[in-house]
């Protein structure tokens, strides 16, 4: 194949050509991909006061800029979990009568230490650690 | 007439002649389904207008979506109705567009020489479905905060570019008020452009080439467009503007409680009608199928079977000779019916 002045000059314009396009699309690549937020929460975070629960109930409470359930359980144990199902993303509620965590969306299930037990969640949730000083309840990831 | 020939001294008017002049449309027993186009382009024309009314008032933010749609719907005279037709005029356009793409598909008018506008047909439903997810978030309510954090959350199931997806349409890791803008942009801007170009193409093919006509059904005559054909069309068009006023006045479209990120989705909850089936497809699908997360394969499944509809005109060898095939139809009966079943299984269920 020959090598003509044509097809260097081609070759340079196609080089040029990339380099300015991707000169101008990296920019709005980079404009449009969000601003990564600080990861939150090495500490801990106040999810209520003791004695707000009643047994057998739960809440959301705010772990960050991501939701939690904080449930206190039949037998007056404190558990919190993530709260966000590992399906696809809807926030978990608790259900009294079966005492379950329950999915609305996709109807998926998980027992009371967050392990998934029926419907589609492929994963368990998160479970966090409760720590009660006097009468407030602090919740923070757990350690290792 | 004066007008007429002073453009016709200056331009080429012989494709608009042509339309108005010798275009016929094929009477057979299925000339019916010709309407569905016609009826969707006139619901979408609806949406345009009533989008623009909606955009006087509306306010696409976090703090103020919500308010805003309340406001509309209580304060703003005809605000009720005005967002009333947006919503139900969006839905019988989907519905409009199902029909008209199923009856294509079966009457495989998508043969050769009109790939292309089944290809622009598929991109325009595609677009509309975009327009609909995007369109559902916008009045800021518990139900369209849950569709949108899940369908956005599929995303996130794609390996490699996934998480890096799924945040540029939310606009960061949850879905927030950055969502919210980013979809009232897309929604008023990027895909009413888009979709334009593309329904002019569409209506472009159609003109250029004419309708189609289903191999083996016999045609009884010729009927010219222009009247006959563009009366039919405008009385169809009259008949959907009274349905639409009907179901809009009578069933005014619901505003919901308005979102709260911090509060579990509620139970019963429930996407648009026309993502029931892959919601319900993905309920029911077991958490791990060999070794992959069982949301995985769904959505892969479900990609396969859009990609392939895609192509049909492609794939479908027998109806370019003007054969028909009936692996085809079957497979367009069978999806038919899965989506039927799927869909009042997730109505009852």
């Amino acid at each position: 194949m020959e090598f003509t002045r044509r097809k260097f000059l081609n070759l340079l314009l196609g080089i040029t050509g990339i380099g300015t396009l991707s000169s101008m699309l990296y920019p709005l690549f980079k404009y449009i991909t969000p601003v990564k937020g600080e990861e939150v929460l090495s500490g801990s975070v106040s999810a209520g006061k003791v004695g707000e629960l009643k047994p057998n109930s739960a809440k959301i409470f705010k772990f960050g800029a991501k939701p939690g359930i904080l449930i206190l359980t039949q037998s007056g144990e404190y558990k919190a979990f993530s709260a966000t199902c590992t399906h696809l993303n809807c926030i978990v509620q608790y259900k009294e009568d079966i005492q379950h965590i329950w999915c609305a969306c996709h109807n998926g299930h998980y027992d009371l230490n967050g392990r998934n037990i029926s419907g589609p969640p492929p994963k368990p949730l998160e479970e966090f650690e409760v720590m009660l000083t006097g009468d407030e309840i602090f919740i923070r990831r757990r350690q290792g | 007439m004066k007008i007429f020939d002073w453009l016709k001294e200056r331009y080429d008017l012989d494709f608009f002649i042509h339309i108005f002049k010798e275009k016929e449309v094929p009477k057979h027993k299925f000339t019916f389904f010709y309407f569905f186009g016609g009826m969707a382009l006139f619901f979408f024309i609806i949406q345009i207008i009533s989008g623009i009314f909606l955009l006087l008032y509306y306010q696409g933010s976090a703090e103020k979506a919500y308010e805003s749609v309340k406001y509309i719907v209580t304060k703003v005279p005809y605000g009720w109705l005005v967002r009333s037709i947006h919503s139900w005029s969006a839905n019988l356009m989907i519905l409009c567009i199902f029909i008209h793409m199923f009856s294509t598909y079966f009457l495989k008018a998508y043969r050769k020489p009109r790939e292309l506008t089944w290809i622009t047909g598929f991109i325009l439903l595609s677009l509309s479905l975009a327009f609909g997810f995007t369109g559902y978030l916008l009045p800021w309510n518990k139900l369209a905060f849950f569709a949108t954090r899940v369908g956005t959350d599929m995303l996130n199931k794609i390996p490699l570019i996934g998480n890096w997806l799924s945040s540029i349409a939310r606009g960061g890791e949850d879905v927030t008020g950055a969502t919210l803008t980013r979809f009232f942009g897309i929604h008023v801007t990027v895909l009413p452009l888009i979709a334009l170009g593309f329904l002019a193409l569409h209506l472009y093919f159609i003109q250029v080439q004419g309708m189609s006509t289903p191999i083996k059904v016999k045609i009884k005559e010729n009927m010219p467009f222009f009247p006959n054909f563009f009366l039919r069309d405008l009385f169809v068009w009259i008949l959907s503007l009274a349905i639409l006023a009907a179901v809009a006045s009578l069933f005014p479209w619901e505003l919901g409680e308005k979102a709260d990120p911090f509060a579990p989705a509620p139970a019963g909850i429930k996407p648009e009608w026309y993502f029931l089936f892959t919601f319900q497809t993905l309920k029911l699908f077991p958490p791990h199928i060999v070794g992959f997360e069982g949301e995985l394969v769904g959505i892969i499944l479900f990609a396969i079977a859009g990609f392939l509809v895609f192509l049909v005109p492609f794939l479908d060898k027998k109806a370019q000779k003007d054969e028909i095939d009936k692996k085809f139809a079957i497979f367009g009966i069978l999806a038919l019916i899965y989506i039927i079943l799927m869909t009042i299984y997730a109505w009852l269920d």
